[in-house]
C-alpha cells in the first residue's frame, strides 16, 4: 500500500475524560488501509480506552476521529459546531468497524452460528439463507465449522474468541479493532487466536490491536505505538522499536516485559 | 368441635366445588380474563416503565421514579377505589361507564376499572423486576450488539430483553400468582369475581364455611394450573445452557415452595 493512501483511521488529538481524569491527551494517529498497527503500553495507559473511541463505545471530549472519511460519533452543524451525531449514523458508522473484545461478549442464547448471522440479517438485511452460507464459511475460515450449533457456554475460550472475530468479520468491516483479545485466554489457546489474527493480517485487513502480544506484534504488525500516561510516547516499525527505542520510557516498558 | 363439622352443609359443599352453577362458571371465567390482561398490560406498562428508568432523558426517569414510587407506596385497594370513583371525577368525564360496547361484545365499566388499576399496579412491581433483569445483563451484551451496527432498540429486543427474560420469568410468576389473588379485591367495587359470587352466596345463606372454602379451592386451582404452566415456561427459556434438566417435580415443588414463603 502507497502511503500517499487516504488514512483509513484518522485521529487528532483526541481528548478524553472520566470524570477529571484526564485519560487520553492530545491523541493523534493515523492508520492507512491494510496496515497492521499494534497499542502497546503499561495498563492504565488509554490504549483500550482510545480503542472504543474509534467506534464510539467512548465519547470523545475534544479532537476528531475519522474513520473512511467519516467523523466518528458527532456531525458538523450549520453553524459549524459539533454535535454528538444520531443514534442511527453511529451505528451506520460501526457497521465498517469489527470490534472484538477481551471479553469476547458472544451472546449466550444463541449458537456460534446464530451469533455471525444476527447482524447481517437484522442490520444489513441479508437473506437468512445467504447469510447463513457466509455464516459457515466464516466458521470454516476460523477453523469452527464443527460447532455451528454450539452454544457458546460450550465452548472454550479460544473458539469463543474466534467465534467473536467471525462475528464482527460477518459484517465486512472495513477496519477491525482488537482490545487485548488474548488477555483473557488460557495459555494454549493464545495461539489458535493469535494465527487467525496473523491470517487476516496476511489477506491485507486493516487492523488496529491493543495486545501485549510481543511475538504478534514483532511478526504481524507494520506499526507499533506504544502509549503511557494517556499520550503517546513513541511509533516505529516493529524492527526499529524492539532494536533501538528512543524513548526511556519505551526502553523501560520492554526492558519489564521482554 | 364436633357440632360444628356436623353443622356443614356437606351437600352445599359438595356442588360448590364440583358442580358450580353458571353464575359461578361465568364469574371464574372473569377471573381469569381480569387477571390474564391485568398481567400482560401489567408487564408492559413495567417494561415502558423500566425503559423510562435507564433513559437518558431526565423528564422520563423522573416520570417512572414517581409512579413506581406512588404505586408501591400505597395500598391496593385504595388504588382500586381510587381508579374506579376517583378518576371520573378528576377527568370530569365518565371514564368507565356501565357497560362499554365493543361490536358485538359488552363489558361492564367496572370490570374495565378494575383490570386498569391492577394493571398500574402490576405495572409498578414488574418495572421493579425487569430493570433488575435488565441489570443482570453484562454489558458487553449490549456494547457487542452495537459493535456490530445495532441500535438500542434493537439489541434490547434481541440481545438483552431475551437474556434478562430468564431472570424476569420467575419473579414474573409469582406475580401473577398474586394477581389471580388480588382480582378477588375487585369485590369491593363490584366485580362480579368469583370472591363476590361467593360472598353474595353466603349472605343469602349465612354459610361461610362452605361458601369460602369452596372458593378458596377455586383460587388454588387457578394457582397449581399456574405453577404447571410456569415450570413449561421456565424449562423452554433455559433450554440453552442447562446441563441437565432437574425433575419435573423437583422445580414444580421448589416453585410452590418459594410462592408459599410469600
Amino acid at each position: 500500500m502507497s502511503s500517499t493512501d487516504a488514512p483509513i483511521v484518522k485521529a487528532e488529538s483526541v481528548e478524553k475524560y472520566f470524570g477529571r481524569n484526564r485519560v487520553l491527551c492530545e491523541v493523534s494517529l493515523e492508520v492507512r488501509r491494510g496496515e497492521v498497527v499494534c497499542i502497546i503500553g503499561p495498563s492504565g495507559s488509554g490504549k483500550t480506552t482510545f480503542l472504543r473511541c474509534i467506534n464510539h463505545l467512548e465519547r470523545i471530549d475534544g479532537g476528531r476521529i475519522e474513520v473512511n472519511g467519516h467523523l466518528i460519533g458527532y456531525r458538523t452543524k450549520d453553524d459549524g459546531t459539533l454535535c454528538e451525531d444520531s443514534e442511527r449514523n453511529i451505528a451506520l458508522q460501526r457497521t465498517e468497524i469489527g470490534f472484538v473484545f477481551q471479553r469476547f461478549n458472544l451472546w449466550p442464547h444463541m449458537t456460534a452460528l446464530e451469533n455471525i448471522i444476527e447482524a447481517p440479517i437484522r442490520v444489513r438485511k441479508v437473506a437468512k439463507k445467504e447469510a447463513v452460507v457466509q455464516g459457515e464459511a466464516l466458521l470454516a475460515r476460523v477453523g469452527l465449522s464443527d460447532k455451528r450449533d454450539a452454544y457458546p457456554g460450550r465452548l472454550s475460550g479460544g473458539q469463543q474468541q474466534r467465534v467473536a472475530i467471525a462475528r464482527a468479520l460477518a459484517m465486512r468491516p472495513a477496519l477491525m479493532l482488537f482490545d487485548e483479545p488474548t488477555s483473557a485466554l488460557d495459555p494454549e489457546m493464545i495461539g489458535e487466536v493469535l494465527e487467525v489474527m496473523q491470517e487476516l493480517a496476511k489477506e491485507g485487513m486493516t487492523m488496529v490491536v491493543v495486545s501485549h502480544e510481543m511475538g504478534f506484534a514483532r511478526e504481524a504488525a507494520d506499526r507499533l505505538v506504544m502509549m503511557d500516561d494517556g499520550v503517546v510516547v513513541e511509533e516505529a516499525p516493529p524492527a526499529e522499536f524492539f532494536s533501538s527505542p528512543r524513548e526511556p520510557r519505551t526502553q523501560q516498558f520492554l526492558s519489564k516485559i521482554l | 368441635m364436633h357440632a360444628l363439622v356436623a353443622a356443614l352443609d356437606w351437600h352445599l359443599l359438595k356442588e360448590r366445588i364440583f358442580d358450580p352453577n353458571h353464575a359461578f362458571a361465568q364469574a371464574l371465567i372473569r377471573t381469569v380474563l381480569i387477571a390474564v390482561l391485568a398481567q400482560i398490560f401489567g408487564v408492559l406498562l413495567g417494561l415502558a416503565s423500566a425503559l423510562f428508568q435507564m433513559s437518558r432523558w431526565r423528564v422520563l426517569r423522573v416520570i417512572s421514579y414517581f409512579y413506581v414510587l406512588v404505586v408501591r407506596g400505597t395500598p391496593l385497594i385504595v388504588q382500586i377505589f381510587f381508579v374506579y370513583y376517583g378518576a371520573s371525577l378528576l377527568l370530569g368525564f365518565d371514564l368507565f361507564p356501565r357497560s362499554v360496547n365493543f361490536g358485538v361484545v359488552s363489558i361492564d365499566g367496572v370490570v374495565v376499572a378494575g383490570t386498569v388499576a391492577l394493571a398500574v399496579n402490576e405495572g409498578a412491581f414488574m418495572s421493579e423486576i425487569i430493570r433488575a433483569g435488565i441489570g443482570a445483563i453484562d454489558r458487553g451484551q449490549m456494547e457487542a450488539a452495537k459493535s456490530v451496527g445495532m441500535s438500542y432498540g434493537l439489541a434490547m429486543r434481541r440481545i438483552v430483553l431475551p437474556q434478562a427474560a430468564r431472570v424476569i420469568v420467575p419473579p414474573l410468576g409469582n406475580e401473577f400468582n398474586g394477581m389471580i389473588k388480588n382480582t378477588s379485591l375487585l369485590a369491593f367495587i363490584g366485580v362480579y369475581e368469583i370472591f363476590l359470587d361467593a360472598e353474595q352466596g353466603y349472605s343469602v345463606t349465612f354459610k361461610p364455611v362452605e361458601y369460602f372454602f369452596a372458593v378458596s379451592f377455586w383460587y388454588l386451582v387457578l394457582t397449581t394450573i399456574w405453577g404447571l404452566v410456569q415450570v413449561q415456561i421456565e424449562r423452554k427459556l433455559g433450554a440453552s445452557d442447562r446441563a441437565e434438566d432437574e425433575g419435573f417435580m423437583q422445580r414444580f415443588l421448589g416453585i410452590t415452595a418459594h410462592s408459599l414463603q410469600r
